[in-house]
C-alpha cells in the first residue's frame, strides 16, 4: 500500500466488542475479529445475512466509535458511474466557458489553457466513493445492498475497493489521503462476482444465538423486565425454527419487545403472544402457521 | 504455522471450496494480527478471509474442526485419561472385533450413573465446561473407538448416543422444570424447543469429541479426507440422505429465488422491440413531421408454456419435488405451467400449485393428494404416458415446452414410446431430465434411450447445480 497507514484504530477484537458495546450495538465474536482484520488488513468488509439482522446498524456503529463520519451510497438498479464515482460539473463548466467567451478567445493557446481550466477538480462533483477516498476526516464508507445493481456497475467499485484510488481520464489518479474502513452490505439476491468477493473479507450476520437475542432487547429497549427479555427470545428462537416464508428479523424482535412494553407488559401469556404476532411476522399464512403451532390449535 | 495453514486450504480446495491466491495470502496475513491463543478468533479470521459465500460455511466448519481440533489446556483429570484410554485402545484391537466394544469403557473415572447425572447437570446449566467433560466421559466409555479404521466416526456417535439414552434425560428434565404443575402449551413448546436446543449442543460436543480423537488416532489428512461431504449444490439427489435432502430442501429457496431475480432481470435488458411506426409519427408531430425520435415497440417475449410430467415413484421422489419446486419459483418466466406426476398412474396436479402460496406446500400435498397408483405402485411409464396422452395431448400447442422427468426404470413393462414421440410431433420441444448419471443409462430396465429418440435432449440432472443451469436456460 503507497498511503501511510493510519494508526490502527483497535488494538485487539476485544477492544472492538467493548467500544461497540457502549454504543448499544452487540457485537459476537465473527463481528468483532472481522472488524478488526479489515482495518489492519485495510480491507472492506462484505456483509451479508436476512434483512433486519443489524448489517447496516454495523457500519453506523463503527462510524460512531471511530467519531468517524459516515458516507453512504445506497445501490439500486441502474445506478451509474456518476452517481457513484464523479460527475463533471457541466452547468459550471459552461458558465466558465462563456464567460471565457465574453473576453474573447482568439487563438489555440486560448483554447488550451481555457481546456485545462474547465477539467479542474473545482468542476469535478465528487459521489460517494470519491468523496470518501477524498475526506482528510475520518470517514467510513458503506455500500448498501450492494447485490441491487447489475454485474457490470459492481466492477466500478473495484478499483476503489482495493487501490483506494480513482482514476479520472482527464485529471489523473485520485488517491486516498486516508485508508476509510469500508462496509458492503448484501441481502443475497444474486451472486456477487468474484473479483468483489475476492477483495472482501466476508461476515454473514445470521439471526443471533438466544443468549445475544436477550441482550440486544435488554439493550435496545430500555425499561423491559429481564423476564420479559427473556420470553421474547425464547419465543422468537421458537418461531425461527418453524418452516414460515419470511423469518422475523431481529429489527421486528425489538419493534415486538417495544410494543410490549408499550402496552406494560411484564410478562407475555399465549394470549398476549399470539394477539402482537403481526408485528414480528409478515405474511398472513406465516402468522395463521404461527398461531396454530404456538396454541397448539391446529387449522 | 503457515505449513499447516497451506495443508488447511488444500483440504479445504479438496472439498469444494474455491479459494483463491489472493484469499490464501489475506489468511496468512490475518493470523498475523490476531491472538493465536484464542480459537474463535483464529477461525473468525480464516473464514473472513477465505470463505465468501454462507453455503460454504458447513464445510469451512467440518474441515476446521479437523485441522484444528479443540486441544487447549487440557485438565489434569484428561491428562491422565489419555494414557488409560490409549492402553484399552489397544488392548481393544489386540483381541479383535467383537470384545474391543466391551472393554471400550476405559478409565474408571465415573460409574454410568454419575456419568448420567453429570449429563443431567451440564444439560440443566447449558454450562459448555460440563458438557466438554461429559462429552469425553461418554467417549470414553461407549464410544469404542478402534484406532487405525478408516471411518468418520458417524458410527461411533450412534454408539455413544445410544448409550447416554439424551431422551430420557430430556424427559426427566423437562418433568422438573414442570415442578409438578403443568404449563400451557406455549410454555411447553418453549421448553421443548429449550431443551432440544441443549441436546443438540451435547450432541454437537460429542461428535466433536469423537473427532478430536480420531485426529489424533489418524492425522487431520486422512480423516479431513473420509469427513469430507459435497457442498449442497454438489449432491447427488438421487442417493441424498435424510440430513442431505434437508440441507438441499434449505438451499432451494434462496438458489429459486435468485434464478428468478436473474430471469426477471435479463428479460427487461433485453434489447427494445422493433420500431413502432404509429407512436414514431405522432412523436413527429412536435417537432414538424421530421421524425427526430424514433419509437420502439415494447419487447414481448414469447413466454412459453411448461408441461412437466413427473415420475414420483420412490427412487426419484425427491428429484422430482425439487424439479417441480423450481420450475413453480419461476413460472412468472412462463406463461403458464402445469404438472402432472406418474408412478404408473397419472394425475394433474396444477390445481396444488395455483391455491399454495410457497410452491414448498404443493410440494409437499402432492404426496398425501394426487391419484398416481393403477396398479401396485410400481414405475409404468408405457401406462402413465399413455393415460397423459388420452386425457392431455389435445392441450399441447406449438409453444408448449414439455419437461419429463424421471429415470425411465420401466420394470420391464412396455415403453409405448409412440407417446413421446407423438408429444414431440406437437410440441415446440421435448426433454427429458433423468437423475441417473450418463453411465447407467439404458442399463437394466433402464429405457431412456427409446424415449430419447424422440426428445429434443435428454439431459443428465443430478445435482441442483445442473438443475439451476437447466431450469435457467429453459426460461
Amino acid at each position: 500500500m503507497t498511503i501511510d497507514n493510519v494508526a490502527n484504530r483497535f488494538d485487539s477484537p476485544e477492544e472492538v466488542t467493548s467500544r461497540l458495546r457502549d454504543v448499544d450495538y452487540l457485537s459476537d465474536a465473527a463481528i468483532a475479529s472481522t472488524v478488526f482484520l479489515a482495518d489492519r488488513l485495510n480491507k472492506p468488509v462484505l456483509v451479508e445475512g436476512p434483512a433486519g439482522t443489524g448489517k447496516t446498524q454495523l457500519a453506523k456503529s463503527v462510524a460512531e466509535i471511530l467519531g468517524a463520519r459516515l458516507i453512504r451510497l445506497q445501490c439500486y438498479e441502474g445506478l451509474d458511474e456518476s452517481k457513484t464515482l464523479y460527475e463533471w460539473n457541466y452547468r459550471k463548466q459552461l458558465l466558465r466557458i462563456q464567460a471565457g467567451q465574453s473576453d474573447g478567445v482568439k487563438d489555440d493557446n486560448d483554447w488550451s489553457a481555457l481546456e485545462e481550466d474547465i477539467f479542474d477538480e473545482d468542476f469535478l462533483l465528487a459521489r460517494p466513493l470519491l468523496e470518501a477516498i477524498r475526506a482528510t476526516e475520518p470517514v467510513v464508507l458503506l455500500i448498501d445492498e450492494v447485490d441491487r445493481v447489475e454485474l457490470e456497475t459492481e466492477a466500478l467499485m473495484l478499483e476503489v475497493l482495493s487501490e483506494y484510488q480513482v482514476s479520472i481520464p482527464e485529471l489523473g489518479t485520485v488517491k486516498a489521503n486516508q485508508i476509510p474502513i469500508v462496509f458492503l452490505t448484501s441481502n443475497n439476491t444474486r451472486e456477487l462476482s468474484e473479483a468483489l468477493k475476492r477483495r472482501c473479507l466476508f461476515l454473514h450476520v445470521g439471526y443471533p444465538d438466544i443468549e445475544r437475542e436477550r441482550l440486544i432487547v435488554e439493550t435496545r429497549v430500555p425499561g423491559i423486565s429481564k423476564e420479559l427479555a427473556d420470553q421474547i427470545a425464547r419465543i422468537v428462537r421458537t418461531i425461527r425454527d418453524m418452516d414460515l416464508r419470511k423469518s422475523p428479523s431481529v429489527s421486528e424482535t425489538i419493534d415486538w419487545a417495544r410494543t410490549l412494553v408499550v402496552l406494560g407488559k411484564d410478562t407475555i401469556d399465549e394470549k398476549d403472544a399470539v394477539e402482537t404476532l403481526h408485528i414480528l411476522l409478515k405474511y398472513q399464512t406465516d402468522i395463521e402457521k404461527a398461531t396454530a403451532e404456538l396454541t397448539g390449535t391446529r387449522r | 504455522m503457515l505449513e499447516i495453514l497451506n495443508d488447511f486450504i488444500v483440504a479445504l480446495r479438496a472439498s469444494g471450496l474455491p479459494i483463491s491466491m489472493t484469499e490464501h495470502v489475506d489468511a496468512a496475513a490475518a493470523i498475523a494480527h490476531i491472538d493465536l491463543g484464542d480459537r474463535t478468533q483464529f477461525k473468525s479470521a480464516l473464514r473472513a478471509t477465505l470463505v465468501k459465500s454462507e453455503d460454504h460455511f458447513d464445510a469451512f466448519d467440518l474441515t476446521f474442526e479437523v485441522y484444528f481440533a479443540d486441544r487447549q489446556s487440557p485438565s489434569e483429570a484428561e491428562l491422565a485419561h489419555w494414557g488409560k484410554e490409549e492402553d484399552t485402545a489397544d488392548e481393544g484391537s489386540g483381541d479383535g472385533q467383537g470384545s474391543g466394544e466391551g472393554s471400550g469403557g476405559g478409565g474408571e473415572h465415573l460409574s454410568p450413573e454419575e456419568l448420567a447425572e453429570l449429563l443431567k447437570e451440564a444439560l440443566r446449566t447449558n454450562n459448555s465446561d460440563t458438557r466438554a467433560q461429559v462429552a469425553k466421559e461418554a467417549v470414553t466409555r461407549y464410544s469404542g473407538i478402534e484406532p487405525g479404521r478408516p471411518v468418520g466416526g458417524t458410527y461411533y456417535l450412534y454408539r455413544t448416543l445410544r448409550n447416554l439414552d439424551l431422551e430420557g434425560v430430556a424427559e426427566q428434565l423437562k418433568e422438573e422444570q414442570r415442578g409438578g404443575g403443568k404449563f400451557s402449551h406455549l410454555g411447553e413448546r418453549l421448553l421443548n424447543d429449550d431443551i432440544g436446543a441443549r441436546i443438540e449442543g451435547m450432541k454437537k460436543a460429542i461428535e466433536a469429541e469423537i473427532r478430536r480423537r480420531l485426529v489424533e488416532d489418524r492425522g487431520a489428512e486422512a480423516l479431513a479426507r473420509s469427513v469430507r461431504k459435497p457442498l449442497p449444490e454438489d449432491i447427488d439427489v438421487m442417493h441424498a440422505t435424510r440430513d442431505e435432502l434437508a440441507t438441499l430442501e434449505r438451499a432451494l429457496r434462496p438458489l429459486s429465488r435468485k434464478l428468478a431475480v436473474r430471469l426477471t432481470r435479463k428479460r427487461r435488458h433485453k434489447r427494445k422491440g422493433g420500431l413502432d411506426f404509429r407512436k414514431t409519427v405522432r412523436e413527429s408531430l412536435s417537432t414538424g413531421g421530421v421524425p427526430i425520435d424514433p419509437r420502439y415497440k415494447n419487447p414481448r417475449p414469447a413466454k412459453p408454456e411448461i408441461m412437466v410430467i413427473a415420475d414420483v415413484s420412490g427412487s426419484v421422489a425427491s428429484f422430482a419435488r425439487f424439479t417441480l419446486h423450481l420450475v413453480y419459483a419461476i413460472s412468472s418466466q412462463f406463461s403458464k405451467v402445469r404438472a402432472f406426476v406418474f408412478v404408473d398412474g397419472i394425475d394433474e396436479v396444477t390445481h396444488l400449485f395455483d391455491d399454495a402460496d410457497d410452491p414448498m406446500d404443493a410440494v409437499n400435498r402432492i404426496n398425501a393428494e394426487a391419484n398416481v397408483v393403477w396398479i401396485d405402485g410400481h414405475s409404468d411409464y408405457g401406462h402413465a404416458l399413455k393415460g397423459f396422452h388420452e386425457k392431455f395431448a389435445e392441450d399441447i400447442t406449438n409453444r408448449t415446452s414439455v419437461l419429463i422427468l424421471g429415470d425411465a426404470r420401466n420394470n420391464y413393462h412396455a415403453s409405448e414410446a409412440w407417446v413421446v414421440a407423438d408429444i414431440q410431433s406437437r410440441a415446440k420441444h421435448v426433454h427429458w431430465l433423468n437423475p441417473e448419471p450418463v453411465s447407467y443409462w439404458g442399463s437394466g430396465d433402464s429405457i431412456v434411450m427409446q424415449y430419447g429418440e424422440h426428445c429434443d435432449s435428454v439431459v443428465e440432472v443430478r445435482t441442483l447445480r445442473q438443475l439451476e443451469k437447466f431450469v435457467g436456460e429453459l426460461a
